[in-house]
């Protein structure tokens, strides 16, 4: 599944989307930058709701297929202009972070 | 912006005191007072922590040796990973006259494996203060990432942004007599702020301002 289509099948907003066809392989849950760094894979949708510059420098490290942003939560300007300087996909969803997690579980099985 | 740039700014700028805290690191610490010296700044050494729970506590030092020492206690707690540079930019320890020594290797961006609940007591076995930074902020604060303002803490005081709102304290009970101090938090140049706050002590010394901290800013 590609993240335009996940963006698609969860109705997810897109903040900035320059790879949708990259691949979503698994996800991530995770607030704490720290933890999140070592523990999400390539290929991850990584769900959180922190919405500060550093979310792209994580995920950028991690090499997350895309970054969903739930709970409604909307990035701030220096995320998104990060996010458009490195090319990372940027979404968006008024869904808990356990709702788009159980979501994202049914459509990777 | 290097370490003998940021004291000779702070001067400029109007200010008697004035503190160096990188993420997680001291290591520009010995150019930045030496710089401070020459202008005639009382510099304090320091670190800005980041705890487990990626709260960000300022701690500060009576002097190079205490802060070198309360590094190498952090150092060891932020893992192994390298700094990628292309990620998170380098980072760069300079002498006074702003030579580059060397890089940290460390990634310094990340958090050390260091509770909240612990940092006072550390940052006190050398003899340094600890109060958290930018309480009021959504990102990297007590008050977003810990929830509440807790005296079992022990911090005597916390810091707040410039941005905070005036009616922070009376809105919140848990913040109820707690004493605060403003940061400039300034990551760039232009962000030193001018002279706008004070502070009474017996001598212009290190351990005075050190002193004045822990009786909560007075």
């Amino acid at each position: 599944m590609t993240v335009s289509e996940l963006a698609n099948i969860l109705a997810l907003q897109s903040f900035c989307l320059p790879e949708p066809g990259r691949e979503v392989t698994g996800g991530y849950v995770g607030d704490l930058l720290s933890w999140v760094m070592g523990r999400a894979k390539a290929g991850d949708a990584w769900l959180t709701i922190m919405s500060n510059q550093n979310v792209a420098a994580v995920a950028l490290m991690t090499d997350a297929a895309c970054v969903v942003l739930t709970e409604d939560v909307r990035p701030d300007e220096a995320l998104l202009r990060r996010a458009q300087q490195q090319s990372i996909n940027l979404l968006g969803t008024k869904r808990s972070s356990f709702d788009t997690a159980a979501a994202l579980k049914d459509l990777l099985r | 912006m290097t370490p003998a740039a940021v004291a000779g700014l702070c001067r400029l700028a109007g200010l008697d005191v004035a503190a160096l805290t990188d993420h997680n690191t001291c290591g520009n610490c010995p150019a930045f007072c030496a710089a401070a010296r020459a202008y005639g700044l009382l510099a304090l050494p320091g670190m800005e922590l980041c705890t487990l729970e990626e709260v960000h506590v300022i701690c500060l030092f009576p002097g190079l040796d205490q802060a070198m020492a309360f590094q190498d206690l952090v150092y060891p707690r932020l893992g192994d990973r390298g700094n990628d540079p292309e990620i998170f930019g380098r980072q760069v320890r300079m002498d006074v006259d702003d030579r580059v020594l060397g890089e940290e290797p460390r990634l310094l961006a990340g958090a050390a494996d260091i509770g909240v609940y612990e940092v006072h007591t550390l940052a006190e076995s050398c003899g340094g203060v600890a109060y958290p930074a930018h309480i009021d902020r959504d990102s990297f604060s007590l008050l977003s990432n810990l929830g509440l303002w807790d005296p079992a803490l022990g911090f005597p005081l916390a810091e707040v942004s410039r941005r905070c709102p005036p009616d922070l304290f009376q809105r919140r009970r848990d913040l109820e007599g707690v004493r605060f101090l403003t940061g400039s938090d300034a990551h760039y140049l232009d962000q030193i702020q001018d002279a706008h706050q004070w502070m009474e002590v017996p001598a212009p010394t290190p351990q005075a301002v050190l002193d004045w901290l822990r009786r909560g800013g007075r």
